[in-house]
């Protein structure tokens, strides 16, 4: 059992065996706000982590929701945000979804739009979704398999969707001159995806990929009706195919939801849809959404990343406050890349020194603490990821670094006075420079002399620490970085930052992983059906990159959120990271 | 007075030229100089973990393989002859003026900013009333009771409305007025002028009164410092000694002449002020001009960024002209030179 | 009793520094239809005390004690709202520097315009046509034209003359003229002062010129007051006072007196010295460290102020000397220096 079980402690033991009843990854319809017992609703520190809290079945209402900057887009093509995947399934459905609700079984993905999890081919090459009966958008078309295949092939022409996941362009067997439904609209992209019949969507993967059931939760498989898609104009008014629809879109100001009259409930076992309206306003002062949470008059922080430092500083000494909130670890690693361009990191035993000479207890507290920051992190996958484990190559006591071990590792590494070099940050990022101190601190007790540089966040991937030149020409040894899962296991969470296939010349969130025994692990992992022997070799290519000490993990990422008042079906979702916005109501 | 007109309007479109090159230079010249290539910029506009092959289309299609000299040359006949914007699906016509399109949203700018004017004129225009007669007020009594016990506390409290932030004092307010008493609604809240006038003053009070608080602190004390000035001079010796009632020597002409200088500061700071107040905008989440600056410059959207710093140049040199004009109005030695 | 009576006058104001005494015990009387000239340098108290005559420093930090009588009726104990109705109609005043004495923002017609409906109940119209018609009896041409006309594009005589017009524009019964020809040409100053006694004359007023410059006043002045450290040192009838002459500060004054046929730096009986301080006063007579002469008192000019006695018929001296002894010296001494031109 993950560390979990002693959150889990804290809930009802009525409560927790029914949600663990529930596991199994079947198509079970289920409705948790019935599931949960009476009583939840007494606020209570991390209260909706292993239950339900303030369960109700009530319909009606508005809930008022805020983001503090603004969607990357609301087209299911052009998204790729965490809370976007989240909220989206309010006007959208995909083949799959995360299980709705709180607890472990999070994690797990059931049907959607389908009728049960995808049909892999032996080979793992082909997989078959088949839909449900009674679907419909919201203008009262049915919803067939050829929007789906549609949606999945216009999602593939990134100059039209820049943001959204590249996952289908690479695993699909697309057409050598597909371009786009737009540029090429008369290329048939059957060879990749097609609809067989009414009701079936058939995927066709260029290699064997197990982890399909995740991809196809992500928002490309949205279905869109042909004739309704204007392109890059599209996310101005998204037909739904979910319980609500768009009523007003102001774009980067704010929008509201009412419901879709044509959302059958009961094709749905997933969306209570308990709301009547859900109204959301964006780009509001961040300092100022925290606020408005604690007083009532917003009642969701749609990113779901948690609150702002002032307001931590106001809610965690005071009970009253800290009662309404929830402290996951979310499957996010904080961490710093140890880049091998340079001599004398080229050297694994001086990058070991690194690992050894770091203070993980300082670190920690520049992340701001075990609350606001995160658990310490001993090696890359964060717990929550299915298959998890945790261990530890660099055992220092206390965590707070050991020179001796560094020094040994200097002497072997041929550099016994140590050597210099220099380390990257967002300078627009408090915690990050308060990270870059304490390392430069604690390396030079080890004499690892580090000269700082911090760089603006919104150009730091593509100019400087993300930028290969870059890296090699101004001898960058250290950068700061965070990632954050796909979806949770090995593949959503490690492909993008230990792949070294992956690298490119600009906009890299991996410079340091660059080992051809992780990328083979990789291969194998990718294509492994068996879950259980899948997601040992993801712990495989964990330790391999922890030995070739290329990344030096902070903190597993925890996150401080708040639940807004007259917000009742309360769930922290394992899945989606974040609240399970599908499951709330309004008082 | 024409052609001074005229030379003024020369000048000013020569000033906007300037601004928009060195705007343009900023965004590409500079990090070209750091070394970044096309694909590098082009990285800022796509979602995380992007392929290499997203990446340059995306650099395709906003142009940035051309020379900058053509990327800014498309940007100014956009401005003049409209643009085409490519949505996939179709072709759309950007009329003139044309300011492009968002690298982020894809959505037209000029209509962005021609939807967010409204707001901060409402934000400008009700702090700049209440901060002209609320300093002006305190400034001339000030003046007047200068050394008693409310020239000291209007003086101490100037003092700290100059210093005191924005984001601070509205987020103070916010929290004690909004939050606390629940007498003003909580940030975020606008209603158009035309929807519900009642609501639209209701909803903008407290922004208005944060940046009055922030401008009426110097103009109390400017009009102070002036009035001070002022009525020390011979004239209002002359006003008296003509038997003119107390109250219209202070008015007439004392504060007539102490008003000059604080017409051409007010000028430029309402100039400034409806391209965007920032600061305000920002703390209050208000839908304006100055949170869209921000939120460009935060995105690195070009085209957002473009739009809002010309229409907040051209308003501040606008603003520069009606003040010289007007201070002929008010000055008549002026007119002469 | 006359039409104007000033009674042991006094206006002091307290400063961090200690008392000013800028006025101290003055007294005399004016006549409707004549005219007073008040004489001395600059800080002497003569601009304060026609500033108190007018009621200008009421409500201020000023200390007033004294009576001031005009046309029966006492000003100094009166309220500052009532004076200020006398002010501009009953009384008014010309000052020194016409440009910065009058508002550089409105126009000169304007400015005589809002004078003029103060104390009159009557349209902008009819006031308009008033001040057109000021303007063009104090002597300025195309007044219909110059009325829309800023000071500032005024010439400095036409300035003073529209001033003068300003003030005239309610038929002052007291005016009060501060240095009104300082700031002019010589040329210029002779027309400005022949058009004040003509209109004084014109209007039968009461007038009161104040000047540094006895020249200015010997020939249009009834009476003549000296004051020196905000006292009366000489006051009596014009002739007697420009003829015979009896402070040893006034015969300063007649040396330092500026003439037509004399280079204005050239001065015959130069006075030594500058004026006293009003904080610190000397003791004694106020004039005896500046006077050739305080060592012919024995001492008494270093510890006693001196009364102000008659002479003759009118005429007041405040000094130590004796009547004799300051005849002696005028006959001998000083009026044959004087008339070496």
């Amino acid at each position: 059992m993950r560390r979990k079980s002693a959150l889990a402690a804290a809930a009802t033991a009525a409560l927790a065996m029914v949600l663990s009843a529930c596991g199994g990854g079947g198509g079970t319809p289920q409705q948790p706000a019935q599931s949960a017992s009476g009583g939840a609703a007494q606020p209570a520190f991390n209260a909706s982590l292993t239950g339900v809290y303030n369960p109700s079945t009530k319909k009606g209402g508005t809930i008022k929701a805020a983001h503090s900057s603004d969607w990357d887009s609301l087209d299911p093509a052009d998204t790729y945000y965490g809370y976007s995947f989240n909220f989206g399934r309010l006007y959208w459905r995909t083949l799959t979804t995360y299980k709705t609700g709180p607890g472990p079984d999070g994690n797990q993905v059931v049907p959607d739009l389908a009728e049960g999890l995808g049909e892999p081919s032996p080979d793992g090459k082909t997989w078959t979704y088949k839909l449900r009966a009674g679907l419909k958008f919201e203008d009262g078309t049915p919803i067939t398999a050829k929007d789906v295949a549609y949606a999945v092939a216009r999602s593939y022409d990134k100059e039209t969707f820049p943001h959204g996941p590249s996952y289908l362009n690479e695993l699909l067997a697309w057409p050598k001159d597909f371009k786009g439904v737009y540029k090429t609209p008369d290329v048939d992209y059957k060879s990749a995806v097609e609809a067989t019949d009414d009701t079936t969507v058939v995927f066709h993967l260029v290699k064997p990929f197990a982890s399909m059931d995740y991809i196809v939760q992500m928002p490309m498989t949205a279905p869109v009706p042909k004739d309704k898609d204007t392109g890059a104009k599209y996310r101005e008014h998204v037909i739904s195919s979910g319980p609500y629809k768009f009523e007003t879109n102001e774009t980067g100001k704010r929008f509201t939801l009412v419901r879709n009259d044509q959302w059958d409930a009961s094709t749905d076992p997933n969306r209570p849809a308990l709301p009547d309206k859900w109204e959301v306003q964006l780009n509001v002062n961040a300092d100022d959404l925290d606020n408005q949470l604690m007083s009532g008059s917003i009642q969701l922080d749609i990113p779901g990343t948690g609150m702002q430092p002032a307001a931590l500083g106001k809610v965690l000494p005071d009970p009253a406050l800290k009662a309404r909130t929830d402290n996951p670890t979310i499957q996010r690693l904080w961490y710093i890349s140890v880049i091998p361009d340079n001599k004398p990191l080229d050297n694994v035993e001086c990058r070991k020194a690194v690992m050894f000479a770091a203070d993980r207890v300082a670190n920690q507290t520049a992340y701001g603490g075990p609350v606001a920051g995160g658990e310490i992190a001993t090696n890359v996958m964060p717990p929550g990821i299915v298959g998890q484990e945790k261990f530890d190559l660099y055992q220092t006591p206390e965590n707070k670094g050991d020179v001796e071990k560094a020094k040994q590792a200097l002497a072997a590494c041929g550099q016994p006075n140590g050597f210099e070099t220099t380390m990257t940050f967002r300078a627009d990022r408090p915690r990050e420079k308060a990270l870059a101190e304490a390392m430069q601190q604690a390396l030079s007790k080890a004499g690892i002399k580090l000269t700082l540089k911090g760089f603006p966040a919104s150009s730091y991937f593509s100019d400087y620490a993300g930028n290969v030149d870059y890296v090699k020409k101004n001898g960058i040894g250290l950068a700061t970085h965070g990632w954050g899962s796909d979806w949770p296991d090995g593949y959503g969470f490690m492909q993008a930052i230990v792949d070294s296939r992956t690298i490119r010349p600009a906009g890299n969130y991996n410079l340091s992983v660059k080992n051809a025994e992780v990328d083979k692990l990789i291969d194998q992992a990718a294509g492994e059906l068996d879950a259980t022997a899948r997601a040992k070799l993801w712990v495989d290519v964990d330790k391999k990159v922890m030995e070739d000490a290329s990344i030096l993990p902070v903190v597993w990422a925890k996150a401080l959120l708040m639940r807004g008042q007259g917000v009742t079906n309360i769930a922290y979702n394992e899945g989606q990271q974040m609240y399970d916005y599908v499951l709330l109501g309004a008082e | 007075m024409l052609t001074y007109i005229i030379r003024r309007l020369i000048g000013a479109l020569a000033m906007l030229i300037v601004v928009s090159m060195v705007t343009f230079g900023i965004f590409f010249v500079v990090p070209q100089w750091a070394g970044a290539t096309p694909e590098a910029l082009a990285s800022r506009y796509v979602g995380r973990a992007a392929t290499p092959e997203t990446v340059h289309l995306v650099a395709e299609r906003l142009g940035f393989y051309d020379p900058v000299v053509v990327q800014y040359g498309r940007f100014v006949k956009g401005i003049f002859t409209g643009a085409q914007y490519d949505y996939g699906a179709g072709v759309e016509q950007c009329p003139a003026p044309c300011f492009g399109y968002s690298f982020i949203s894809g959505q037209p700018v000029w209509p962005d900013l021609v939807d967010r004017m409204p707001v901060t004129f409402s934000l400008a225009i009700g702090a700049a009333i209440l901060w002209v007669l609320g300093g002006v007020a305190i400034g001339v009594l000030s003046a007047l009771r200068r050394g008693s016990f409310f020239d000291r506390l209007s003086m101490g409290t100037a003092l700290a409305g100059v210093s005191l932030p924005i984001f601070f004092t509205g987020m103070v307010s916010l929290v004690i007025f909004s939050y606390g008493l629940g007498w003003t609604p909580p940030g975020g809240a606008y209603t158009p002028l035309a929807e519900n006038p009642a609501l639209w003053a209701y909803d903008l009070l407290l922004p208005w009164i944060t940046l009055a608080f922030l401008f009426a602190a110097t103009y109390a004390r400017l009009t102070r410092a002036g009035m001070l000035e002022t009525m020390g001079e011979d004239y209002i010796r002359t006003a008296r000694a003509k038997g003119l009632k107390e109250r219209e020597v202070i008015v007439k002409h004392g504060l007539r002449a102490a008003l000059t200088p604080i017409l051409t500061l007010f000028g430029i700071d309402f100039g400034l002020l409806i391209g965007g107040a920032v600061l305000t905008e920002t703390t209050y989440t208000l839908p304006g001009l100055g949170q869209y600056a921000i939120l460009a410059i935060r995105n690195q959207d070009l085209p957002q960024v473009m739009g809002v710093v010309l229409v907040a140049a051209l308003f501040v040199v606008v603003a520069s002209l009606v003040v010289d004009l007007l201070y002929a109005v008010v000055d008549p030695r002026v007119r002469l030179s | 009793m006359s039409f104007l009576e000033v009674k042991d006058l006094k206006i002091h104001f307290p400063t961090d520094d200690g008392l000013v005494k800028s006025v101290d015990g003055l007294t005399f009387d004016l006549e409707r239809g004549k005219t007073l000239g008040i004489v001395g340098e600059s800080g002497s108290g003569k601009s304060v005390t026609s500033l108190g005559i007018l009621g200008l420093h009421k409500g201020g930090r000023a200390r007033i004690s004294g009576e001031i009588w005009l046309d029966g009726e006492e000003l100094n104990g009166a309220s500052a709202e009532h004076v200020r109705g006398l002010r501009g109609k009953k009384m008014a005043m010309i000052f020194q520097d016409p440009l910065s004495s009058m508002h550089p923002y409105y126009t000169v017609g304007h400015q005589i315009i809002e004078a003029y409906r103060i104390h009159n109940d009557v349209s902008k119209q009819v006031a308009r046509k008033h001040a057109i018609d000021m303007l063009g009896r104090v002597g300025i041409p195309e007044p219909a034209r110059r009325v829309d006309s800023y000071p500032h594009e005024f010439s400095g005589g036409m300035r003073q003359r529209a001033m003068i017009a300003m003030a005239l524009s309610c038929d002052p019964e007291l005016l009060i003229a501060d240095e009104p020809t300082t700031a002019l040409d010589v040329t210029v100053q002779a027309q400005i002062l022949d058009l004040m006694v003509d209109l004084q004359r014109e209007f039968n007023s009461a007038l009161i010129i104040i000047t540094h410059d006895l020249g200015v006043v010997a020939e249009l002045s009834d009476d003549i007051l000296v004051m020196y450290g905000g006292k009366c040192i000489e006051y009596g009838p014009a002739d007697s006072i420009f003829y015979r002459p009896e402070h040893p500060y006034t015969w300063g004054l007649l040396g330092s007196m500026p003439r037509l046929d004399r280079e204005p730096t050239e001065r015959l009986l130069p006075i030594k010295g500058s004026p006293p301080s009003l904080i610190n006063v000397p003791p004694g007579c106020a004039f005896h460290p500046r006077c050739p002469y305080a060592e012919r008192t024995q001492g008494k000019a270093e510890t006693e102020v001196p009364a102000l006695t008659e002479t003759e018929g009118g005429h007041l001296v405040r000094c130590h000397m004796s009547r004799d002894e300051r005849r002696g010296l005028w006959e001998n001494e000083i009026k044959p220096v004087l008339e070496t031109q």
